[in-house]
Parts: C-alpha cells; structure tokens; sequence
C-alpha cells in the first residue's frame, strides 16, 4: 500500500482525529463533575475569605453551609428577586445595564452571631481580570473584611492585592459616610483627600493600574447595591 | 536509522551528559514560569514525564504507518491530546496547583523536548526504548525544574512546599527574602549557574 498517497494520508489523519477526539472526550465527561466541584469549593473558599473564615479543602462545603444562613438575589433597587446567588456569574452580569443587573449577596452569620452581607466584585486590572468579596456589617455601611484575587497580575507589584497588608484596610471603612453613598476609593499611599479618609486607602506602589482596576471594581460593583446597603442602615 | 544504543545509556544520559535544559538549552521558557515555588515545579515535571514518555511510545507504536509529509502534524495531535488529558486531571485532582501552572500545562504541547524527542528518537527506534527514552529526558527536564524551585522558593519566599524553612529569628536579625527570587530574571541566573557549576565538572562538554 502506498503510504505517502493523498486518499492514505487523508483517511489516516481522519481517523487518528476520531480515535484522540473520542478519548477526550470521554476524559472530559468522565472528570465534569469533580472540577465543578473543585471550582465551587474555591469559589466557596474566596466568599468565606471574606469573613476571614478559613476551612481546610475536605470540609469546606458544610462549613460553607455552616456560616453562609441565607444567600439571595437582588435588583438595583434593593428588592429580592429570583435566583441563585451562588451561581451567577459577576463577570457577564457588570456588562449589563445597572437596572437590569442580578446582584448576589451572600448572609454569613459568623461565631459571635452577627451577620454579614457579602458581596461580590469583577473587573480589569493590568493583565487580566481581578475579583472579590466584600463583607458589610449589618449596619449596611462598615465594612468587615475583604477579599482579592487576580488571574495574571505582576508578582510583588499589581498581585499584592491580594496580600493581607492591602485587603486588611478595607476593614471598618464606611461607605455611606453622612447619608452619601461612596464605594471605596483606592489612591496613591499617602494621597487620601482630606475628610475621604472613612472611604479611601492606599493602592499598591509599583501596581498603579491595578490599584485602579480595583477602584473601577468597587465602583462598578458596590453601586448598584446603593439601595440596598441604604435599607440596611435606615433600619 | 539511529546507531545502535544499549537501553541504559538511553535512559541515564539525559539526566546530566546530555540533559535537554541545561546542555541541549530546549525547554527554557517553562523553566523560567513554573519555578517560582516547589510545588508547581514537581507536578510540572511529572506531567512533562508522563507527556513526553507516553507520546514517545504512541509515536513509536504507530511510526511505520505515519505518512511522512503529515508526521509532524500527527507528533503534535498526539501530545496536544496527552497534554489535555493531563491538564483535566490536574483540574480534577489537584485544583490549586492546576490554577498556579495555568497556561504552562497547554504549552507543554510547545516544550521543543518533545518535538525534538519525537522527532529524533521515537520516529526511528522501537516502543520500550522510546518509554525510556521520553522518561529520561523527562526526568532530566524535572531535575533542573526541581534544583532551580528549591533555590527560588528558598531564598525568595523562605519557604519549601510552602512550609516555613528560614526561622523567624532570622527576620528579627534583619534577614530579608530576595523578592527578585521570585521574578523570571532569577530563573535564569540560577539555570545559568547549574549550567557552569554542570561544564566545570564535565569538562569534555566544554566548547574550546
């Protein structure tokens, strides 16, 4: 049989496609289901980051349960509407006009039995994109804890934020200040206008564009929450 | 047809007389992304093994039907299919270190080892000397990963496998991690001293 023939050469690479294609794809059926978990475990991971609750890989699902009582969608104007908070995806709903925006929040009740809203953040920063958690006290303005990550930012300069020394600031920050809402605004070290001092902190030296990116984030994000966190605070 | 060779040299000669980073320099771009921590570094050099020997065998079990105006093409779907399947079982089983290694694991379908492997020795020899040929010169490639992570986790973080190796008192004395450890340029200078402390034991590797 002649090997180097164009029908030889066409039939053999037709087959060898068939034969790796439905490899993996048997592969890939076959592991779905443990890496969905895996990614929903880490997403679990990042919300209870948040709260500064940690868990070890085996368990986090029923300490996840544990502490997050109640997890609800709501609109811009702070109604409850329908949905699972748990899986809607940040990254297509901040595309979208504010009104039209589900927006998730998480209720965690931690040890001390106090609650805490989380909510979730998705935006740019240098290289790719960056996300994270932000817990608001009860009181609808102080905020608890937050948590940062990034896909591809440069190490010891943009990736910082994900480092406790810059996370750690956000804490007892406020974001309505005298009945003015203000998602948290990230300046250069040492810059923080006078007076902005309960809604400012300083951004990553060397991580400009990043430091940025997370105040474009918070912004974009923590807005359309208004009415809601406003509801929270007048209660 | 490759000169004869015993199956011994063809599995021990790529771990230091004729080792793919540090004498053939193939492979550099991965050295210099994944060895920034232990880790990484290790499940890294098992994938290349597992990548590079498997496809060496699968190339060598179907070489004398490979039409040779396609074999290139048929070299690269058959490492991009074992470099998937890795990649989903990285995903599955060890979620963290598959999201540090990220886009590396798909260019491994890249790595010049295993075209060059491929093209050179499994195209030409039989199966069991292609298995120990594809974990030779994989065990070789993780040998360097493994030597430069150490020295970047260590003296760029203090740890090792992320467990603290540098004592607290020493950053009380005014000890501090070298943050350039962990940037790409270090990975470099490190496989550059491997390569000079490597060719002033093996002088015979010496250019004159």
């Amino acid at each position: 049989m002649n090997k180097q023939s164009n029908i030889y050469t066409t039939i053999y690479i037709i087959v060898l496609v068939l034969i790796v294609g439905t490899v993996l794809a048997v592969t890939s059926l076959s592991l779905r289901d443990r890496q969905q978990d895996n990614v929903n475990a880490d997403k679990m991971r990042q919300i209870l980051a948040s709260v500064k609750i940690t868990a070890n890989d085996g368990d986090i699902k029923q300490v996840f349960d544990r502490y997050i009582v109640e997890q609800m969608v709501i609109n811009n104007a702070g109604e409850k509407i329908e949905g699972n908070a748990f899986d809607i995806d940040v990254a297509t709903e901040i595309k979208l006009p504010d009104a039209e925006r589900k927006l998730p929040v998480f209720v965690c009740k931690t040890d001390d039995g106090s609650t805490k809203y989380i909510l979730p953040a998705y935006g740019a920063g240098l290289w790719g994109p960056i996300w994270g958690y932000i817990a608001v006290d009860s009181d609808g303005t102080t905020i608890y804890g937050a948590f940062f990550a990034h896909q591809g930012e440069t190490p010891g300069l943009g990736a910082e934020i994900e480092k406790p020394a810059f996370c750690d600031q956000f804490a007892g920050k406020q974001l309505i200040t005298d009945g003015n809402f203000h998602p948290i605004n990230v300046v250069k070290a040492g810059q923080t206008p006078a007076g902005a001092e309960a809604y400012t902190v300083d951004g990553v030296s060397g991580g400009t564009i990043t430091s940025k990116g997370v105040a474009a984030m918070l912004s974009n994000c923590l807005t359309p929450y208004k009415s809601f966190l406003e509801n929270l605070s007048n209660k | 047809m490759a000169e004869k060779v015993s199956n011994k040299s063809v599995l021990f000669n790529p771990f230091s007389k004729n080792n793919p980073v540090i004498v053939q320099v193939l492979g550099i771009c991965s050295v210099l992304a994944v060895t920034a921590k232990l880790e990484p570094a290790i499940v890294m050099g098992i994938s290349v093994i597992a990548v590079l020997a498997f496809s060496n065998v699968i190339i060598s079990l179907i070489r004398n039907t490979i039409p040779t105006n396609i074999r290139i093409i048929v070299q690269l779907v058959v490492v991009a299919g074992l470099v998937v399947i890795v990649n989903q079982l990285l995903m599955a089983y060890t979620y963290d270190v598959s999201k540090q290694l990220s886009v590396f694991i798909g260019l491994i379908i890249t790595n010049c080892i295993l075209m060059g492997r491929l093209e050179a020795f499994a195209m030409a020899n039989k199966p069991w000397p292609s298995f120990l040929d594809g974990v030779g010169n994989g065990v070789g490639y993780a040998i360097i990963l493994i030597i430069v992570a150490f020295f970047r986790e260590l003296l760029g973080s203090g740890t090792l496998l992320g467990y603290q190796v540098v004592p607290q008192w020493c950053y009380e004395h005014g000890y501090v991690n070298n943050g350039l450890m962990i940037l790409p340029p270090m990975a470099l200078i490190v496989v550059g001293c491997i390569i000079w402390i490597h060719r002033s034991i093996n002088k015979d590797l010496q250019d004159d």
